[in-house]
């Protein structure tokens, strides 16, 4: 048994330590960022903090990039429409003076409309240029940033009237270049407490819960979903402790607590699957070494914030919790899609469409679903990003959108054909180390910021342009390749 | 009847019909608000020229297969670097041109020309090696290229030691100014050389810089028609069918990008001497969509494109965007709008080539 765990741990190392030297991209950027934050001159907290904010702040704009990878589409250069939508909405909404909770959710609803309208048309755009979606997505963001400066400048105030000295130009017509959104949206995610975020998820949980024990009148498994129902409550209940509702009304979380809960979590996790395989099913044949695994590094973990650095680190960090939980979310239904029909029929048609095709499956159809996903996720993503920014430039704010989600979703690893969670997350992490350090390590090196600055741009539209070529080069590869197969 | 009116419109397009209607229209909006309609016509000539060698070279990189030349930029770094070591070695001002200023603003520009001219045929080939390796999606990858090399230039710009007053910042500052004066070495050295006309009042047609650009276009011409650039064609039309044939794909594919480059470089030096001023830093960064979009406009396709697209598609474009603002202004006063129809009409236009491409650049499997 023993024995055993040892050879699993030994693989999983070794995969590891493969998978990370067969991805030169990811290898360097590694390097880079450590060699980068060895030089900052700065505080380690300092850069870690930064990260972590900015972490919460693109995170979600570069998951929303997985979807049209997926169904093989590529990289979506075409979410700066989805960016659009939700400044369309975020300056509605800010123009009718609605603010906080109330204000983010319209933002929402009337976003999500404005990018399943985009996103319909990007996919049919698409569907027209197949094979050269990427070239077609790149020039249908400048495309749409005429239009989208068109009616910012020149429809809003111009044809549709807006009286509202703070926002427009002075003479009524057009946008000013920043709309202030500290006292209205700003943080209008981010500082929505633990408590309502528990309860509001409890909610649902109970619900969708109750009704799938209505609905599905089968027998089976009926006392677990019992259980649950009872349990939820009781969850439910607990949140009313005073002591408990004290520390979840906050709406930021110390890194500290949070590797905490993060660790218990997963070992009671752990234990409980433990013991239901091995004590109560009997189950001999069940691998449980990645239970183990689980168990051995929550512990590992946890033992490390008693380092004392590390444990300086884990008290200057405060983590927006609901920021943090719409991403943990969104990598669920990332991962849930896969198993849905439209999920494998997105994965069929972006394996080979004629197969697709021939498999009844409506290519044109499912890619426009994609898009349309993708554009929606998007624009929520930049209504999370513009209420944790906090000033909102009306004309730049989203220039860079795409290029950026999509040089950190290659740094972490994935490529044209291929990504996932995993790639975007890894890539989010390095691809703004390597920011926030760059003209930090610049300044400290050459005694210029300004090379750090145009190095990080390079940078960007350098691993781009690899990433992009790399590709093109395997795939004209692989065809030789598959020929000698048929 | 009905069929050949039907012939002609496919040969037009409906893009161009509706931008050289729009055009027209534009023109006598500008009559009809009583504006100088002379100075405006001088304007349009200027930006013929000004862009003119930038736009032609899409043609070589179209026709040997390339697509349109989104990776340009390359080209105008390389013309860059060039006219700065031109303006370094201060070769308008050289005691053998003290007599004769026209004669040393000339060389300076022949140098710049030359030099950069060359540099970009070694750099574009090894850009062709690189596209070579990545058919099929050559678009996607020259844009990002392109991006790239500008971003890595932005490094090389700041850290570059140069001591020539002009390049330098005068106070403090690191590296080179983001623009230029060219007024000590080239500035519209082609544009004065046997001009027609008055540059304050009246219709100033600019020979030299014309001259200049169909001189460009006819060796251009002349190449194509020449056995390396039938080759060329061929090699960019079918491939399979050209290689049969005994030409070697891969090599004329390197030429015509190497070829491409080389033009961008020529194409930016043009650009600067008719603007006054070098653009540095990220002001190339889009200059590649923009030739792409008036290449489209002239009539070609993302696989085909002649001489006669360029000077169209050129004047057209470049035609619009100078007529449209002043317009655009007198109508709707205080809205800049001449950026925005630039945008919608280069991004669009390319967009509507893109669906348009049936195989060829575009990759279907």
């Amino acid at each position: 048994m023993k024995n055993n765990f040892f050879t699993y741990t030994k693989k999983q190392c070794s995969d590891l330590i493969k998978g990370i030297y067969s991805n030169k991209v990811v290898l360097m950027f590694l390097i880079l960022c450590i060699f980068g934050i060895s030089t900052t001159g700065k505080p380690l907290t300092y850069t870690i903090s930064e990260v972590f904010s900015r972490f919460s702040r693109n995170t979600f704009l570069v998951l929303a990039l997985i979807i049209p990878v997926l169904a093989g589409l590529g990289l979506n250069f075409g979410i700066v429409v989805g960016a659009m939508a939700a400044q369309i909405a975020i300056f509605f909404v800010v123009y009718w003076g609605l603010s906080g909770v109330s204000g983010l959710l319209l933002c929402i609803l009337l976003s999500t409309p404005i990018a399943i309208l985009f996103g319909y048309l990007t996919g049919a755009l698409y569907n027209k240029t197949k094979g050269a979606e990427m070239i077609s997505g790149m020039v249908l963001a400048y495309f749409a940033d005429g239009l989208y400066y068109l009616l910012f400048l020149f429809i809003l105030g111009g044809v549709i009237p807006i009286n509202n000295e703070t926002l427009m130009i002075s003479g009524g017509v057009g946008v000013k270049n920043t709309i202030d959104l500290t006292g209205n949206l700003k943080y209008s995610l981010d500082n929505i407490s633990m408590l309502i975020l528990v309860r509001t998820i409890l909610t649902l949980y109970f619900i969708v819960s109750f009704a799938n024990l209505w609905v599905r009148k089968n027998k089976e498994g009926r006392t677990i979903q019992i259980i649950k129902l009872v349990l939820i409550p009781i969850t439910f209940g607990i949140t009313f402790i005073p002591m408990v509702s004290q520390f979840m009304g906050t709406d930021r979380l110390l890194l500290l607590d949070a590797i905490t809960i993060a660790c218990v979590i997963a070992i009671i996790y752990a234990v409980v699957k433990l013991i239901s395989i091995r004590f109560i099913q009997k189950d001999k044949d069940t691998d449980i070494n990645r239970l183990i695994s689980i168990l051995i590094v929550a512990v590992i973990s946890y033992g490390l914030t008693y380092i004392p650095a590390i444990y300086d680190i884990t008290l200057a960090v405060y983590l927006p919790v609901c920021t943090y939980a719409a991403i943990i979310l969104l990598c669920g239904f990332n991962r849930w899609l896969l198993s849905t029909r439209l999920g494998q029929n997105m994965r069929t048609v972006g394996q080979s469409r004629t197969v697709a095709n021939s498999a009844g499956i409506n290519v044109n159809k499912t890619r426009i679903i994609a898009m349309c996903l993708s554009t929606v996720l998007a624009s929520w993503g930049q209504i999370i990003y513009l209420q944790n920014l906090g000033t909102f430039s009306t004309y730049g704010a989203h220039t860079m959108v795409g290029q950026y989600a999509i040089a950190a979703l290659l740094v972490g690893g994935a490529s044209v054909q291929k990504a996932n969670n995993k790639h975007a997350i890894l890539g989010v992490i390095l691809f703004h180390t390597l920011f926030v350090v760059a003209p930090l390590s610049a300044s400290n090196l050459f005694g210029s910021a300004l090379i750090g600055e145009y190095f990080r741009v390079f940078i960007c539209y350098g691993v781009i342009a690899l990433s992009l070529a790399m590709h093109a080069w395997k795939t004209l590869k692989k065809p030789e390749v598959a020929k000698g197969d048929k | 009847m009905n069929k050949l009116i039907k012939n002609i419109y496919q040969s037009i397009g409906l893009p161009r019909l509706i931008i050289f209607a729009f055009f027209i229209l534009v023109v006598f909006a500008a009559g009809f608000y009583n504006m100088d309609v002379l100075s405006l016509m001088s304007n349009v000539l200027r930006r013929w020229g000004m862009y003119g060698i930038l736009v032609l070279a899409m043609v070589p990189s179209i026709q040997c297969g390339n697509g349109p030349n989104f990776g340009v930029s390359l080209g105008i770094v390389c013309g860059l670097f060039g006219s700065l070591v031109s303006i370094e070695l201060d070769i308008a001002n050289l005691s053998i041109f003290a007599d004769n200023k026209h004669l040393g603003a000339w060389m300076s520009l022949l140098f710049a020309v030359v030099l950069s001219a060359l540099i970009a045929w070694f750099v574009g080939m090894g850009y062709g090696v690189l596209l070579n390796r990545v058919k099929g999606s050559e678009m996607t990858v020259s844009t990002y290229v392109g991006f790239s090399v500008i971003a890595f230039m932005n490094i090389l710009w700041v850290t570059l030691p140069f001591t020539n007053g002009d390049i330098k910042w005068p106070i403090g500052g690191e590296g080179a100014r983001n623009t230029i004066t060219l007024a000590n070495s080239f500035s519209e050295v082609l544009n004065n050389t046997a001009s027609i006309g008055n540059q304050d009042t009246g219709l100033f047609v600019p020979t030299g810089l014309l001259l200049f650009f169909f001189l460009f276009c006819f060796i251009i011409y002349l190449f194509l028609k020449s056995k390396t650039g039938i080759a060329m064609s061929a090699a960019g039309a079918n491939p399979n069918f050209a290689k049969a044939s005994g030409i070697n794909v891969n090599k004329m594919r390197i030429i015509g990008t190497a070829l491409s480059t080389s033009l961008g470089a020529v194409g930016i030096i043009t650009y600067a001497q008719a603007f006054g001023f070098l653009q540095m830093y990220n002001a190339p960064l889009m200059m590649g969509f923009s030739c792409v979009a008036a290449v489209l406009i002239g009539g070609a396709s993302t696989t085909r494109a002649r001489i006669s697209h360029v000077i169209i598609g050129t004047f057209l474009f470049q035609g619009l965007l100078v007529v449209a603002l002043p317009v655009a202004n007198s109508v709707l006063t205080g809205t800049d709008l001449s950026d925005i129809i630039r945008m919608i009409v280069s991004n669009g236009i390319i967009l509507y080539a893109l669906t348009k491409a049936k195989g060829g650049a575009a990759n279907e499997e």
